[in-house]
């Protein structure tokens, strides 16, 4: 296997909420224990419905937020044992694409602002330089040189996005968090973004964490894939052999739920009924056992440990305990 | 007019909006027939027009800035356009009903769901409460609501997402219209709830013997739900043809572009197909075929003249000059 | 469409196009513009220096030599009220900007930290506002003893609340934007992602504010002259001249008529504009 890039181990995010005229303290469990890895040059697919963490993993891994517990190791560094100035210039190692494409630009900075940021912050570029390097930054994106001076409101939802994908890449990181980066665009300016990003990792040698609720996209990109369910990973391997043959009973029911696009092909009716349970009152043991037909009497009892069934492909399910 | 069962028949309708000195050609020149029974699937990308539509149909177009300039809308043999404001009243919610993405956005957050349902039985059905309170129990039963008792007491926010478009079913269909028009009625939800819910639309056609426009930017929606489909860029339908031939035989360069650009579940491919270029500007839209400025395969007459549609094998039309002349009639 | 409080370059010429359109709005800009104009080139403009008068011509109902008459030392009223558009205009810019300096920090700062910087900073604004506004300057100047500088810190520092409170709302909104997200990804410090970010985007509440507490300020800063507690004689300021005035209003209304509605329209000029400023800056009022 080749040299992981990021280490995930243990990762726990409690968000604190507050209930009631008392004020009961009660906690959101964003993310509840999820390990993941990802090797140098690879796409990490990470799929699940909304509510199930996956943002919120994206955010800790870059330290926009801080996690309750767990551990995030960069390149061997432990994230949690660096001090400010060193998180500060790691940072440049690993960027995030957005998912709205209008909300991601500050509207009173021009493209050149935007993109050059990041580069003045880190010390990259002189002020004599900057704009020349944004320019030559755009055009890998499919921009002109001439959108330099330009502000986002005039651009359209997909440039604006080619926008925020050349802010990711200025300078230079080695990882990308991509958040639902296509999920506000149509579907043919969609494959224009999709088809820049597989081009960029070729080019720039970049690492993917590709977050996503739609599940073609995760597969045209990722080369593993890891199955979110109320904050922790149900599933996770290479993506012939998880969409080939799913184990997890929720990965099962994810994928049947897709609409194909042949007609003429009736579903499976392996519908999932009912809706996802509340993160701040998961269910015991396993959290998917409400809502699972396979459900065995150990289910509600025991939480399933997520562990290796074959090579490279995990569960946390007791069916294959 | 028409055929014997033909349920919704549109007729070149041009719907335009006016702002600042611009036009908008928001519709222009749709036309299309719904049969009874059956699901007509209208798919395109944000501003072809696919809501204009739907809000067409019911004459929910705001004035200023939008109006219905031309066109004919013939909904069980009469003309919806001609009808006053007072007919038309009477046929939304009863012989035609909508859905929405949002159900939040069309149901009252602050009255109760059961309120709601009873208040627009009432009006339509003309009874009485208790009847309009089992009538409601009823119908919320029907779309599988577990306690309907106490959905009924419950407020709007109360509900997630996917309960919520139940709900908005459930109130919808208690008048047993003719046509439904759902508008992106999945797309807020998660794949394994939209799925429950499409399959709540089928279950309920078939019982309520409704037939639905179904609007939607998603091919696999489409594929599952559709019998006919419209693909739309622009204002104009540019192909249509039964769910069949046209995901196993699309014509249109823009119908195979949009078909090439979607990543598959079922195949894989390294890289997807690219329409060049964007979405026109619907104040100044192109000459002749609206998507010619776009299309690799344009030829001579595409920047001159609109094509008009030509039905290249059985109900299948398309509106192309690659394909004229193959109709055999025109 | 666009989020409130954010205003983009190619929106001005949105927000013109509506202001234009605002009847209220041209009155008041155009009193406004005049009323500057007049203050920025009083010694042009006045006909008689402000201040020398001759006692002989005390307190003359307008006539052609005196438009507006003279006063009780007979000085000329028109000259001396050019002259105190620019004492006002002076309080008025001072003022503001303390508050509008102060204000806004404390707000950005307060929306952006929370917690209990923001608490702190929000409770010592309500102190502030709980003092009717005119009493709150009074106290002021009671300890800093009258005059022109120490009523230009009382009206100022009694405005500060409204800008921290406006700054503060618009910046909390702001900064759950994805682009304050995107900021911090890429390394921005909080100085930057406060004045590059979160400022630039809060300028049209500032603006609007700015335009009409002019307004406020004006009245009270010839409030407190009036009542001898700001500018003090013989400095033409419309506040203090129209408290001399008083004594003399049965025998020479004008004088009073006059200063008052100085100040009257002066007023309405800056509240009708900035009315009409938050309406064009206010998407929710779009048609």
């Amino acid at each position: 296997m080749a040299e992981s890039l990021l280490e995930v181990r243990g990762l726990k995010k409690y968000f604190p909420i507050q209930k009631g005229w008392w004020k009961e303290r009660l906690y959101i469990r964003a993310v509840d224990g999820v390990d993941l890895s990802i090797s140098r040059g690879e796409v990490l697919g990470l799929v699940g419905e909304s509510g199930c963490g996956k943002t919120t993993v994206g955010r800790l891994i870059l330290k926009l937020i801080e996690p309750t517990e767990g551990e995030i190791i960069f390149e061997g560094k432990d994230l949690s044992k660096l001090d400010k100035k060193e998180i500060h210039s790691l940072r440049r190692s690993f960027q995030i694409i957005f998912q709205d494409p209008f909300a991601s630009l500050n509207p009173r900075m021009t493209v050149a602002e935007i993109v050059g940021r990041p580069m003045e912050i880190h010390g990259l570029v002189d002020r004599y330089q900057r704009d020349e390097r944004v320019a030559q930054l755009l055009e890998s994106v499919g921009l002109q040189r001439e959108h330099l001076y330009r502000y986002p409101h005039e651009f359209s939802g997909g440039q604006r996005q080619r926008i925020g994908i050349a802010r990711a890449l200025a300078t230079k990181p080695k990882l990308i968090v991509a958040d639902e980066p296509t999920s506000a665009l149509d579907v043919s300016v969609q494959a224009q973004i999709l088809n820049l990003m597989k081009e960029l990792k070729e080019v720039f040698g970049l690492t993917y964490l590709f977050i996503s609720h739609n599940i073609g996209v995760i597969r045209h990109l990722s080369d593993r894939v890891g199955v979110m369910y109320l904050g922790k990973v149900v599933e996770m391997g290479k993506k012939k052999g998880l969409f080939q043959s799913p184990l997890h009973p929720y990965t099962k029911a994810l994928l049947a739920a897709v609409p194909t696009l042949d007609p003429k092909k009736k579903r499976e009716e392996v519908i999932l009924e009912g809706d996802v349970q509340s993160p701040i009152n998961p269910p015991r043991g396993c959290r998917f056992h409400p809502r699972c037909r396979y459900a065995l009497p150990r289910c509600p009892k025991e939480e399933p440990l997520f562990h290796f069934v074959e090579e490279d492909r995990s569960v946390a399910c007791h069916l294959y305990g | 007019m028409g055929k014997e069962n033909t349920l919704l028949s549109i007729k070149n309708l041009r719907t335009h909006f006016y702002s600042r000195g611009h036009t908008i050609y928001a519709l222009d020149g749709v036309s299309f027939e719904i049969e009874k029974g059956m699901t007509f699937g209208l798919v395109g990308e944000t501003g072809c027009g696919k809501s204009v539509t739907a809000l067409s149909i019911l004459r929910l177009i705001p004035y200023p800035p939008g109006k219905i300039v031309q066109g004919e809308i013939h909904f069980k043999g009469r003309n919806l356009l001609r009808l006053s404001e007072e007919e038309i009243r009477s046929i939304r919610g009863k012989e035609i009903s909508m859905i929405f993405q949002e159900p939040m956005t069309s149901l009252n957050p602050v009255f109760r769901i059961g309120d709601q349902m009873m208040e627009v039985i009432m009006l339509h059905q003309k009874v009485g409460k208790p009847v309009a309170y089992e009538r409601a129990v009823e119908m919320l039963e029907r779309v599988h609501m577990p306690d309907a008792r106490k959905i009924m007491r419950q407020f709007p926010h109360q509900l997630s997402g996917g309960m919520r478009q139940r709900a908005m079913i459930a109130m919808e269909l208690s008048c047993r219209p003719y046509l439904l028009i759902a508008d992106e009625p999945t797309t807020a939800l998660d794949v394994t709830i939209q799925a429950q819910i499409l399959r709540l639309l089928k279950e309920m056609k078939k019982e309520f013997d409704t037939s639905i426009l179904l609007i939607t930017h998603d091919l696999g929606v489409i594929a599952e739900m559709c019998d006919r489909v419209g693909v739309m860029y622009a204002g104009s339908i540019v192909e249509e043809a039964s769910v069949e031939d046209i995901f196993k035989d699309p014509k249109h360069p823009y119908t195979r572009g949009l078909w090439g650009a979607i990543p598959r579940m079922e195949e894989e491919k390294e890289t997807l197909s690219v329409i060049p270029g964007m979405v026109p500007d619907l104040s100044q839209p192109p000459t002749g075929c609206k998507f010619h400025p776009r299309c690799t395969f344009r030829f001579e007459p595409c920047d001159r003249f609109v094509p008009p549609p030509a039905e290249v094998s059985e109900g299948h039309f398309v509106a192309c000059f690659l394909y004229q002349g193959k109709d055999g009639n025109g | 469409m666009n989020e409130k409080g954010i205003l983009k370059t190619g929106q001005i010429a949105e927000v013109w196009r509506r202001l234009r359109r605002n009847r209220a709005a041209i009155v008041g800009g155009v009193i406004v513009l005049l009323f500057v104009f007049i203050a920025i080139f009083a010694p042009w403009l006045s006909p008689y220096p402000p201040n020398e008068g001759e006692l002989t011509k005390r307190l003359k109902p307008p006539c052609r030599e005196h438009l507006l008459g003279t006063d009780p030392l007979g000085r000329d009223l028109l000259s001396r009220v050019i002259y105190g558009a620019r004492i006002s205009l002076q309080v008025q810019i001072i003022s503001v900007s303390i508050a509008l300096v102060v204000g806004t920090l404390l707000g950005m700062i307060g929306g952006y930290y929370g917690g209990r910087l923001d608490n702190l900073i929000m409770r010592l604004m309500d102190i502030l506002l709980a003092f009717p506004g005119i009493f709150l300057a009074i106290s002021i100047i009671a300890v800093l003893g009258p005059g022109l500088t120490n009523l230009m810190l009382a009206a100022g520092i009694y405005s500060i609340p409204q800008f921290a409170r406006i700054v503060r709302g618009s910046v909390i909104s702001l900064k759950e934007k994805e682009f304050i997200e995107a900021a911090r990804a890429v390394g921005e410090g909080d100085i930057d992602i406060l004045f590059r970010y979160l400022l630039p985007n809060s300028m049209a509440p500032i603006i609007v504010q700015t335009t009409l507490r002019m307004a406020t300020v004006l009245l009270t800063a010839s409030g407190l002259s009036f009542l001898g507690l700001g500018v003090q004689p013989p400095t033409a300021e419309w506040g203090a001249m129209l408290s001399n005035a008083r004594a003399y209003l049965i025998t020479a209304p004008h004088v009073a008529t006059v200063l008052g509605l100085a100040i009257m329209l002066v007023v309405m000029g800056f509240n009708l504009f900035g009315d009409g400023l938050r309406d064009s800056l206010d998407p929710r009022l779009r048609e």
